[in-house]
């Protein structure tokens, strides 16, 4: 617990203060603090706080229940072509925000996935998941869409192979915060 | 999201059935995880909520919309490596800009840095992948949407 508090010290005084300015806004009526906690933070809070427990719940359980030995034959450090095919349909199942993307690449690198697979996983979380796909093709079409993956999915692999290169001799890890 | 609510619901009972006490184990694991992550992710959530109140959608149309040159990829890439927009507002935003007469392709560099790079996560990041390696990721990714943006770029033109 100390080493807990120790450690997000900063965090803890931007949300003491943050939630001052909330509570004084609304009792003083001001404005701007109001707009601010309404139509900006309760928006991303909720998009947090209901999708984030369900997917580290999920990582948890993935914790406890897949072998790493299993893991590390599909998509370890040779796992080759079937193995980057795996890690990108894994991540165009996935949903929500960047930032949820990180812990699960620690179950995989926990799991042993290799350099170059956990970041083609970031890189197609980023571009091609399904979810988002849906919502492009409705607002700015297929062409678009279609191009977009087209030319991203070559750039992420190329880019998570250059990771790999640079990272695999520097003692890279993924750490559990 | 109902549809990652029903496969935790599955997956929760599925691991019941097989073993509960490892079930608990793995649940206890992963709300831990969160907890230890939640500080920071509040505290990023609140700072971008106050930027945001200061830098309006209104304004980003405006810088983007006028003539779509060469500042406006660069434009472009820095609102995108900068925000930290949910898709559910990201392409509607997107589909107000075309609308406007952004170009397609000064679109694609937007969308493509606001989805793989996150200047505001770089916090969340960097207790994962540690300051060297989030800073490598999210300057090769920066460079790599500019390259995406550019070959669609080319291609509308054609």
């Amino acid at each position: 617990m100390k080493k807990f508090f120790k450690k997000n010290w900063v965090s803890g005084i931007v949300i003491i203060a943050f939630s001052l300015f909330v509570v004084l806004s609304f009792i003083i009526d001001y404005q701007p603090g109001q707009s601010i906690f309404k139509e900006h933070f309760y928006s991303f809070f909720k998009e947090m706080i209901l999708f984030l427990p369900i997917m580290f719940i999920l990582i948890g359980l993935g914790d406890v229940w897949i072998h790493r030995k299993k893991v590390e034959k599909h998509i370890g450090k040779d796992s080759g072509i079937k193995g980057i095919i795996i890690v990108i349909f894994l991540s165009m199942a996935q949903v929500g925000p960047l930032y949820g993307a990180f812990p699960v690449t620690y179950l995989l690198w926990n799991k042993g996935a290799s350099i170059r697979n956990l970041f083609i996983y970031i890189g197609a979380f980023c571009t091609i998941k399904i979810p988002m796909l849906t919502f492009e093709i409705g607002f700015l079409g297929l062409k678009f869409s279609l191009l977009r993956t087209l030319f991203s999915l070559p750039i992420i692999i190329l880019i998570a192979i250059l990771m790999e290169r640079i990272l695999k001799k520097k003692g890279f890890e993924v750490k559990q915060p | 999201m109902e549809l990652l609510t029903l496969i935790a619901a599955i997956a929760i009972i599925t691991s019941l059935i097989f073993d509960r006490k490892k079930t608990w184990v793995g649940i206890k694991k992963g709300t831990l995880m969160f907890l230890k992550i939640l500080p920071v992710i509040v505290s990023v959530l609140i700072f971008v909520s106050v930027l945001l109140y200061f830098v309006p959608n209104e304004l980003i149309v405006e810088y983007l919309g006028d003539e779509a040159g060469f500042s406006g990829y660069i434009f472009a890439a820095l609102a995108g490596s900068v925000a930290l927009i949910p898709g559910i507002i990201a392409y509607p935003l997107a589909g107000i800009l075309v609308e406007n007469g952004v170009s397609y392709p000064v679109i694609a560099v937007f969308i493509t840095t606001l989805m793989m790079v996150g200047i505001m996560t770089l916090p969340i990041e960097i207790k994962y992948f540690g300051v060297r390696v989030s800073l490598i990721r999210n300057t090769l990714y920066l460079l790599g949407a500019l390259v995406i943006g550019i070959l669609i770029g080319l291609f509308y033109s054609l």
